[in-house]
């Protein structure tokens, strides 16, 4: 019988790559439950999962939140903000606290990489991780792959380039390990002083030149530039940044392919992606949110069937 | 390991016209009457049924779909096995229709506990009956019976009862397996 080979997930750095096919294969009967007239199953009414965000999310949140209502789990959401936290309270407290109230599984966004692991090695709970600082954010990963799995048939042999922030991003990082696992090539491309040193020993080329990217790729996953994790000015101005790295109509049209076009969000617009091209039939961005739904009912599903 | 053949493909045959007429008889025309095969191994009896209806019995239209229960059991976590699932697919809406339930074999009640569970969520059907080719009588943990059956079948608990369909197993036949 087929189970994932991990009990929490806490990266795909972890996974191999029949997870990830159980994974997509669990999201494909998740997806038609979620396109049903009453989109909700009852199997997960005995589970009680935590929402515990130490750091800002609306999509990732709200999509995890529909995930486990869809599965019919009870659900408790608690933000870093308004809590105890602020009173000086430690992470594995906190967590031990939410705990003992008969909590089963933990998704998790925190500022420090390795947040996830940490708590998986102390406390007695499924741990998702939702992002944790500039390492990882495993289901935002999943969906991207599943989604250039359904517009393009398969993943493997795809040429794909992760375009902008890699350095301060944990979608590059999580979206290299899932399509690499997978067998996609994958390039880089973005400034000089936002993609990491040593990067090529993942596995993946840097292109610095974004039109020759755009030629050489199947798919382009657009990222944020992410300012509020800037402690140095990266780049000159933000203007220099979308002329040199921005995607934009005439770009695309002067390609001799039609390329799919993907963004993380939040989008924004007018800096490393132009309006029209994020409407356009080549982007995939909304089909990203959809899918993110399934891949977590997936996650959780097939994490909650190993909790005893 | 032993195991014993409860019915032939021939009886087997018999049986499934019979089942076509009973279903016939209820329902005429088929014009407010739904079929549902029950995942994973309902489906080919759910087939056969229909194909016998439209080919032998001249059957305009048949609406077949088929239903998978895995995310509506109520053993999920409790079995040593991760429940695996199978496809759904009703592409039409069952509100106020005749639902009939199909599959192979009718044991504890429990899948049919699941799939009555699971039909609505594609609408109100008004009525809904099970149709089963094999039923393992005084085996039942819930108040459920069939409305159309092939065979009863006295087996105890240690026994399996395996349904084989030519198109998937390479004969039609069903065995008494015990350990």
């Amino acid at each position: 019988m087929s189970e994932l080979s991990v009990n929490h997930l806490l990266g795909i750095k972890y996974l191999n790559k029949k997870d990830i096919e159980l994974i997509f294969e669990t999201a494909d009967h998740f997806k038609e439950v979620i396109n049903r007239s009453i989109k909700k199953v009852p199997t997960l009414r005995d589970i009680t999962i935590a929402n515990i965000f130490f750091e800002n999310s609306t999509r990732t949140k709200l999509s995890f939140e529909l995930a486990e209502k869809r599965l019919s789990a009870d659900v408790i959401n608690f933000s870093a903000s308004q809590s105890s936290v602020k009173k000086g309270e430690t992470l594995i407290d906190t967590v031990n606290n939410i705990l003992s109230m008969k909590v089963d599984m933990v998704v998790m966004r925190h500022p420090n990489p390795g947040a996830g692991i940490f708590l998986s090695k102390h406390v007695k709970a499924s741990i998702i991780n939702a992002g944790d600082g500039a390492h990882e954010h495993p289901t935002q990963a999943l969906l991207d792959s599943y989604s250039i799995k359904e517009k393009l048939g398969d993943v493997g042999s795809k040429n794909v380039v992760i375009v902008g922030d890699i350095l301060h991003s944990r979608v590059a990082l999580s979206n290299i390990f899932a399509l690499k696992l997978q067998g996609a090539n994958v390039k880089v491309c973005g400034p000089k002083t936002l993609i990491p040193k040593y990067i090529e020993s993942l596995g993946v080329e840097v292109e610095t030149n974004l039109k020759k990217a755009l030629e050489w790729c199947d798919v382009a996953n657009m990222l944020r530039v992410q300012n509020e994790r800037m402690d140095v000015s990266y780049f000159p101005t933000t203007r220099e940044y979308t002329q040199q790295f921005g995607v934009n109509k005439t770009l695309l049209d002067n390609l001799n392919k039609e390329i799919v076009i993907m963004h993380p969000g939040p989008i924004n617009r007018g800096v490393e992606i132009t309006s029209d091209v994020a409407d356009s039939n080549q982007s995939i961005i909304l089909e990203q949110v959809e899918n993110g739904v399934a891949i977590r009912m997936a996650v959780i599903y097939l994490l909650a069937s190993k909790i005893k | 390991m032993s195991q014993r053949v409860l019915l032939f493909a021939k009886e087997i045959h018999i049986i499934l016209h019979r089942l076509a007429c009973q279903l016939l008889e209820n329902h005429l025309d088929f014009s407010n009457t739904v079929l549902i095969g029950i995942q994973p191994r309902g489906i080919y009896l759910a087939n056969r049924l229909t194909k016998l209806l439209k080919e032998d019995y001249k059957v305009k239209e048949v609406n077949l779909g088929s239903l998978d229960i895995t995310f509506y059991r109520d053993d999920f976590r409790r079995g040593d096995k991760i429940l695996e699932a199978d496809i759904t697919k009703i592409d039409f809406l069952v509100e106020k229709k005749k639902v009939v339930f199909i599959d192979d074999v009718l044991y504890t009640g429990r899948s049919i506990r699941a799939a009555l569970t699971a039909i609505q969520s594609f609408g109100r059907p008004e009525e809904i009956e099970l149709l089963t080719l094999i039923d393992r009588r005084f085996s039942r943990h819930l108040p459920i019976q069939p409305n159309y059956r092939g065979r009863q079948v006295d087996a105890i608990n240690d026994e399996k009862v395996k349904v084989m369909w030519k198109e998937n197993d390479g004969e039609d036949a069903v065995y008494l397996v015990s350990n």
